[in-house]
């Protein structure tokens, strides 16, 4: 199908991309506050570790 | 999560563990995103138009993996919960930890899919049946296990806390389905079922498949990295992890 | 308030004699403070009456709501009790000396919920056909409504229970054990105004009874044990 058709998911478009870039998003944004976690902690336990 | 190959006791020590899921983790992570960009692409462009809810079917590709996952993982927080309340294992808290938010939120996942389904399939946003009203549930527990610990200062008090919880809890998922369940069935005609899904075609039933594999995957993947920041924050203080956490990657 | 009268355990130290020796503690500490009984039962009847204030007086809809309002009320009255189970001896010390006691800990701790059930559990299963009243249910709904409450407040208390002793001490205790035990206790909502909405309906509810009974002998089984686990945690 074509790409305009692509979007508009025959009519229901509003729900299914809805659905996926919500999902899309949290996925990305679980993804990048676990990495600043660990990121953060590593900081904290290296500045722990000079002492 | 250890597979059987792993010389388990070896790995029980929060700080042996830690360079272990480091290792692991891109081993869940790549296939997870390349099966979801499969999946991804089977449900959306490959797999037919159904015939009764046109395309709005295809949120199906995203909703069930993430509702099985909602409850997958609940019991494997159970599982470690177990063990961190027999055996006094550390990890097995941190583990149990470190699933909660991926749990959480796939079960957000779930009932945000299924309500966008639920409008052009069924005409309503949200209907009380059994599924969608335990998942709803199901995110208040989670959302209980996170703020019971929160709420507990000791790491390790709020390790064992939590396990009681969550074994509470687990038992009582099935129950809460089944009340449900029932209850739907006592004001039938008031509420309308959320469950029957379209006539699965093979490609359609793979696509599912294949999004539940990358789900699982995925959810492996961001819980050996969130752990792995769990054990930092925990175990922080004494010497070996200032070197681990400077030293690796 | 809570002078830490322990009385001298008796003879034996089996599991009944721990389950009488608490409850005869716990009474006798509710009934030097029945003021505090009295307004938690005064909260279930304001709940209750809050709600025809709140969607208006029609009787059809009265009607309609009844059942679940009172099943509602009698859980949220039923939470509003819970943090005075463990509390009071929590804060002062006395929570360790009765773990310390020669009697099995879950037992100690079932003596404690049925005394805690007595004192504010069984007084709304009396009240119940009062406020009934105000629901326009008939005499065989409003029996109904009694039995389960009857054998569904015990389960809130025991399920209750774990939770409170889980939130001992925590800081936000109130609201959390809420948030903790509310899905808990969706089951026995269900099933208890069920039973209620089944009559009315011309049904018997003995089905809806039956998993009531059932829930409460799992929760008389499980929950001393799981509440016994809770209370050695918070004491550690």
């Amino acid at each position: 199908m074509s790409l305009t058709e692509f979007f508009a998911m025959g009519g229901y478009g509003f729900y299914v991309w809805g659905a996926y870039l919500v999902t899309a998003a949290l996925i990305v944004i679980e993804i990048a506050a676990v990495r600043a976690r660990l990121r953060n902690a590593r900081r904290i336990a290296d500045a722990g570790a000079e002492e | 999560m250890s597979t059987g190959s792993i010389p388990w006791f070896k790995y029980a020590s929060p700080a042996s563990f830690f360079p272990l899921a480091g290792k692991l983790a891109p081993w869940f992570a790549v296939p997870a995103a390349l099966l979801a960009a499969a999946g991804l692409y089977l449900g959306l462009v490959v797999a037919p138009t159904d015939a009764q809810q046109g395309d709005a079917y295809r949120i199906i590709f995203l909703h069930v993996p993430a509702a099985w996952m909602s409850m997958f993982i609940y019991v494997v927080m159970a599982f470690w919960s177990a063990i961190a309340l027999s055996f006094k294992a550390r990890l097995s808290g941190m583990m149990a930890q470190a699933l909660a938010p991926t749990g959480a939120l796939f079960t957000f996942i779930a009932l945000w899919t299924g309500s966008l389904w639920g409008r052009p399939a069924w005409g309503t946003y949200w209907a009380w049946d059994a599924r969608m009203t335990s998942e709803l549930i199901l995110l208040f527990l989670y959302f209980g296990y996170l703020a019971l610990r929160g709420a507990i200062a000791d790491a390790r008090r709020a390790d064992r806390a939590g396990a009681v919880l969550v074994l509470v809890g687990v038992v009582n998922i099935p129950i809460i389905y089944f009340s449900v369940k029932w209850w739907n069935t006592l004001h039938q005609g008031a509420t309308v079922s959320l469950t029957a899904a379209p006539k699965m075609a093979a490609i359609m039933l793979s696509a599912m498949l294949i999004m539940t594999i990358a789900a699982w995957l995925y959810a492996i993947a961001i819980t050996l990295v969130r752990v792995r920041a769990i054990i930092l924050e925990r175990e922080g203080k004494s010497g070996w992890a200032g070197e681990l956490a400077g030293a690796v990657q | 308030m809570n002078e830490a009268t322990l009385q001298a355990p008796l003879a034996d130290d089996s599991a009944w004699s721990g389950v009488a020796w608490a409850l005869a503690r716990d009474t006798k500490l509710a009934l030097r403070s029945k003021a505090e009984l009295g307004v938690q039962l005064l909260f279930y009847v304001v709940v209750v009456t809050l709600f025809p204030l709140g969607v208006g007086p029609e009787p059809g809809t009265l009607r309609t709501l009844g059942p679940g309002v009172l099943w509602v009320a009698a859980l949220l009255a039923s939470l509003l009790a819970l943090p005075r189970l463990f509390a009071a001896d929590f804060a002062d010390g006395t929570l360790e000396q009765i773990a310390l006691a020669p009697y099995p800990l879950p037992a100690l701790v079932a003596g404690k919920i049925l005394a805690h059930w007595l004192a504010t559990g069984a007084p709304l299963v009396v009240l119940s056909p009062l406020l009934a009243m105000q629901f326009g249910l008939d005499g065989e709904e409003t029996t109904i409504l009694a039995v389960s409450l009857l054998m569904g407040t015990p389960t809130l208390s025991l399920l209750g229970a774990i939770a409170a002793a889980l939130t001992l001490g925590v800081r936000t205790g109130g609201a959390l054990l809420a948030l903790l035990v509310l899905p808990l206790y969706v089951p026995i909502l269900i099933f208890g105004a069920g039973a209620v909405e089944a009559t009315r309906a011309g049904l018997a509810p003995g089905g809806e009874l039956s998993i009531l009974a059932a829930a409460l002998l799992a929760a008389l089984v499980g929950a001393p044990l799981a509440c016994a686990t809770a209370v050695r945690i918070a004491l550690d």
